[in-house]
């Protein structure tokens, strides 16, 4: 096949952000086509890339950069299953995402250097999944940090987003520099960078250190994909315009890591402790970020908590050995929950807030908004995993694989022994798995009915829209583009139709072993019977508790004030009186919680935790270093001056123009000096 | 060759404790002649201490005589006494010098002028005596006569003599040219300010031009 | 007679000289310590006249440059004392600074450091 075609698909969006870079001052007007054209156009060659590499085949290509001396640095293409797959996601999401933001970003002053950062961010992970050579994976690696940082920041104008870039920046460098330690390991183990090479030589027994190759490199998949010890700056992250939450947090950059250990996977199947400490880490982060999204209040947080803990779920198909469930279910978690974010972006856009509790006091909501009201609950029931939905397929996928590999027959699909995952990885996977299936369903059913069932929202005709958001809610950072009172342009709104088609249907593709399975390795993605049963159960149950929680904790809130049966303009009337006060808020995920409720809204204090161990010891040694400087070193400087300065006082003074004290001086020196002479001879 | 008439360097034969009658006759003189100079150079009345070091100066001339140079005794007497003393006189007069007692006769450096004189006094006089203990002046008469100088002066020191007068013309006309009123720009002083006015040079220019442009008020 | 007398007597009649013209405020009295002081080197060189002898007389000789130097200086001085009061209107020494540094409230270093940090602050 033409080579040309896939060196292009990276290369148009990199080509459009240097054009909007370079004309985005002078002409704006060129910044929307300039945005949406390449990425478009890119996404329809990966589509056409993907056909015409078919299935059950891949390809290699390379020439090489530069001569190093070590192993060679080359410029390589690969392509199968999985980069077709996963670049198609991209460019669909990538394409999505431009077109809302011309909207969502109408008039924003700085929209050109966001839509050249989206672009070149797309390029980047473009450049990710096609690249063959780990160095160029790197760059692309590194070049999608760098944008993230610059995209996070975008309303630099608000300490949050400041600090929040800061930190999303810091902490995946922290996971990077071990990752790039393991890049050299592995190249120096394997000889060369090729991916190809290296998992030839994983398969030949050639690599010296897996175990440490393998922990190296999930510090990097950790900072990347942000699972737990790193995951701290991804609800923090949401401090950026919702669309690049869409993009980057939900759908890509974060897949880039579980993309990369999907691709490596022979080299993790080569030391069981990496699986193990990987299972570990998907454990806890998994259960983690269920409980904290059901604390939260912030619309945008609690998907991204959502999006952490399905990114637990990949990193443990992962660790039990199954890249096929892992990749499955980043394909239609991408799509789910890109569509999830676009409608927060619309729901935020409409109310003027990111609290669900503000929300639930705004009236109408629900009819404000009919798109994306029934899109995010399309997104929320394929989020919560009920067939049959996308997250329903992708998520027995990774429970069977799980229950695989805790029966010691773990589904490596040819990668690998299945004795290889140990079976601690897939029970620990599993147990935690079937948990984050509850939690999951009672969050999602908790942000549904706060944001838009409500007794209030409920209540209320459609009418009145113009004084809801002029309640005291939280400060959004979006900036006002639209008229709320209008609804949102098309442009906004049928994005997540599109959206919404792979959300609901492309689980089924998992179903027939020569759909979507050919593509990858050529395993089952049907769903085993037990956990099916048991995940769609535990699903269903989550979803009633939060379901019966919320109603008693809706009468609860209500019991003191008005009737809940009162309906109609008095009760409209009612509720700005009662704004003021803290009006209690029918929340189920404080009754389902309890006194988990707290430390859950903070994260469960691991950013405190960090502050800790981190942040006081490095203020502190800057502090030291401060006054080392400050009053060390710069003590003899001001002595040295300060010194000349009384000097130079002191000869002043004798230069009073007193000719007496001239003399006396004279004298004085003349008498010692006979004195010395005398008494010397 | 200058030393050959020198007065013997004998230590034993004189004796500090029996002193010959010039001897006393030069210390109760020489006394007198400190005590009026340190009177001189402190007593608050600036016109007493004009009068004294006349009583010094004259002082002075009796030790010259006692030290056998006549000559240059009456000298002392006749220029001293008689034109410098006058002059130093005239001039506490033009600069309208109190009468009378005047607390700030002496200046704020005192002490430390006690201290350098007292040390100066101190290294000299140890220095002298530790020299000169034990020297001996043989006081002939008529060494200092009027003869014996004249003959040397006009002798050996016609040229430096000669080179003196001149040097008293260019005094005498730079005296004249000094104090002779050039123009009447200048400000002459006020009678009432005469201890108030400022430091010189603590007025700025400014100060100095209305000084200068201001027209006298007398005269 | 023992050349001790002569020599300190003059010994100290320079360093009363000295004193008054470290000590005295009114230039005039200065002059006249400035006197006293050429006096004790007069007595002194009529002293070592009288010791040495010499048949050039040389002591007494300068004893008349001498003084006629210092009555040359004293009428030299006057004047200049006279047109310095004209000038600024007052005989006193302690006032005639106009050769010293103009600003005698200097600024102390203190101050001058806490001004660099400022400077440094910027």
């Amino acid at each position: 096949m033409n080579l040309a075609l896939p060196a292009l698909v990276p290369a148009l969006p990199a080509l459009g952000a240097a054009a909007i870079f370079a004309t985005g001052r002078r002409a704006p007007g060129f910044a929307r086509p300039l945005a949406v054209l390449p990425v478009a156009a890119s996404a329809v060659l990966a589509l056409v890339v993907a056909l015409q590499l078919g299935t059950d085949q891949s390809l290699d290509a390379a020439t090489r950069l530069t001569p190093t001396g070590g192993p060679d640095i080359l410029l390589a293409i690969h392509l199968d299953g999985f980069s077709s797959l996963i670049s198609l996601l991209v460019g669909l999401v990538a394409t999505c995402v431009q077109i809302y933001s011309t909207a969502y970003l109408k008039d924003d002053p700085r929209y050109p250097s966001y839509a050249a950062l989206v672009s070149l961010f797309t390029a980047a992970m473009f450049l990710v999944v096609y690249s063959g050579d780990l160095i160029v994976l790197l760059v692309g690696w590194e070049i999608m940090g760098i944008c993230s940082y610059f995209l996070i920041g975008h309303h630099w104008e608000t300490a949050d987003a400041r600090s929040a870039s800061l930190k999303a920046f810091l902490v995946t460098k922290l996971g990077d520099v071990p990752f790039l330690f393991g890049i050299f390991l592995l190249g120096a183990d394997a000889g060369t960078f090729r991916i190809s090479g290296v998992l030839q030589a994983a398969a030949e027994g050639r690599l010296g250190h897996p175990t440490l190759i393998a922990l190296l490199l999930l510090a990097g998949v950790a900072g990347k994909s942000a699972q737990f010890p790193l995951h701290t700056w991804l609800p923090d992250a949401m401090a950026g315009p919702t669309p690049v939450s869409a993009l980057i947090h939900a759908a890509t950059m974060v897949a880039a890591g579980i993309y990369l250990v999907a691709r490596l996977l022979p080299v993790f199947l080569l030391s069981g402790a990496a699986l193990l400490v990987l299972s570990v880490m998907a454990a806890v982060t998994m259960v983690g970020s269920a409980l904290c999204a059901l604390a939260q209040d912030d619309l945008k947080r609690v998907l991204a908590y959502s999006t952490v803990g399905q990114l637990g779920y990949m990193a443990g198909a992962l660790a039990s050995g199954d890249r096929d469930a892992a990749v499955f279910h980043l394909v239609s978690h991408g799509a789910f929950k890109a569509l999830l974010f676009l409608t927060a972006g619309v729901v935020i856009h409409a109310a003027h807030t990111n609290s669900i509790s503000a929300m639930s006091r705004m009236p109408g909501l629900r009819g404000r908004v009919p798109d994306a009201y029934w899109t995010m609950g399309i997104a929320l029931v394929a989020l919560v995993g009920l067939p049959p939905f996308a997250g329903f397929f992708s998520k027995e996928a990774v429970l069977t694989a799980a229950e695989h590999a805790a029966t010691g027959e773990a589904l490596t699909n040819g990668l690998g022994p299945a004795s290889a995952v140990p079976s601690a990885a897939g029970w620990i996977v599993l147990v935690s798995g079937a948990l984050t299936a509850l939690l999951t369903a009672a969050y999602a059913t908790r942000l549904w009915l706060v944001a838009f069932h409500s007794p209030a929202g409920a209540a209320a005709p459609v009418t009145d829209q113009a004084n809801g958001h002029a309640a005291g809610a939280p400060y959004s950072p979006e900036i006002d583009e639209a008229d709320p009172a209008q609804a949102e342009p098309h442009a906004m709104r049928w994005p997540l139709w599109v959206l919404a088609v792979p959300t609901m249907g492309l689980g089924v593709a998992g179903l027939r072993p020569e759909w979507l399975p050919s593509l990858l390795d050529g395993g089952s993605l049907r769903p085993s019977t037990g956990t099916a049963v048991v995940g769609t159960g535990l699903a269903l149950a989550g979803v009633l508790i939060a379901y019966a929680a919320w109603r008693s904790a809706t009468a609860r809130a209500a019991a003191p004030g008005r009737v809940p049966g009162q309906a109609g303009p008095p009760a409209v009337e009612a509720i700005p009186a009662a704004e003021p006060a803290v009006t209690p808020v029918a929340d189920p995920g404080r009754t389902l919680l309890g006194p988990l409720f707290g430390p859950a809204q903070q994260g469960f204090h691991v950013d405190r935790l960090y502050t800790v161990l981190f942040v006081r010891p490095t203020t502190a040694a800057a502090q030291l270093v401060r006054f080392l400087d400050r009053e060390v070193v710069e003590t003899y400087v001001r002595g040295a001056g300060n010194g000349a300065t009384l000097l130079g006082w002191l000869v002043r003074r004798a230069q009073n123009g007193n000719a007496q004290t001239y003399v006396s001086a004279l004298l004085a020196g003349v008498v010692l000096l006979a004195v010395l002479v005398a008494v010397g001879s | 060759m200058l030393l050959a008439t020198a007065g013997p360097l004998d230590p034993a034969t004189r004796s500090f404790l029996s002193p010959t009658g010039v001897e006393v006759v030069f210390l109760l003189v020489g006394l007198a002649v400190l005590g009026s100079a340190v009177i001189t150079v402190t007593t608050k009345q600036l016109v007493h201490a004009a009068l004294w070091l006349v009583v010094s100066l004259g002082g002075l001339a009796i030790e010259f005589l006692l030290l056998t140079a006549e000559f240059i005794a009456w000298v002392q007497v006749l220029i001293y006494l008689g034109s410098v003393v006058v002059l130093v006189l005239f001039g506490l007069m033009l600069t309208k010098a109190p009468i009378g007692r005047s607390p700030d006769a002496d200046s704020g450096n005192r002490w430390v002028a006690l201290g350098v004189a007292l040390a100066a006094a101190g290294t000299l006089v140890t220095l002298v005596v530790d020299a000169f203990r034990t020297s001996w002046v043989d006081l002939g008469a008529g060494g200092g006569s009027t003869k014996v100088t004249g003959e040397s002066l006009f002798r050996h020191w016609v040229l430096p003599f000669e080179a003196l007068s001149v040097l008293l013309l260019a005094a005498l006309v730079g005296a004249i040219v000094l104090s002779r009123t050039r123009d009447k720009r200048l400000p002459r002083p006020r009678a009432g300010k005469l201890r108030a006015g400022k430091p010189v040079g603590s007025n700025g220019p400014a100060a100095r031009v209305t000084a200068s442009t201001t027209p006298p008020q007398e005269s | 007679m023992h050349l001790v007398y002569p020599a300190v007597l003059a010994a100290l009649l320079f360093s009363v000289g000295v004193y008054g013209v470290l000590a005295r405020r009114n230039v005039v009295l200065v002059l006249m310590s400035v006197e006293l002081m050429l006096n004790a080197v007069n007595l002194n060189l009529v002293a070592f006249d009288a010791w040495l002898r010499d048949s050039l007389h040389a002591g007494q000789a300068l004893t008349l440059f001498t003084i006629t130097v210092a009555a040359a200086e004293i009428g030299l001085g006057l004047a200049i004392v006279l047109l310095v009061f004209r000038t600024s209107g007052t005989a006193d020494i302690d006032r005639l600074t106009a050769l010293g540094d103009p600003n005698e409230d200097t600024a102390e270093p203190e101050t001058a450091g806490a001004s660099e940090n400022k400077a440094a602050a910027v």
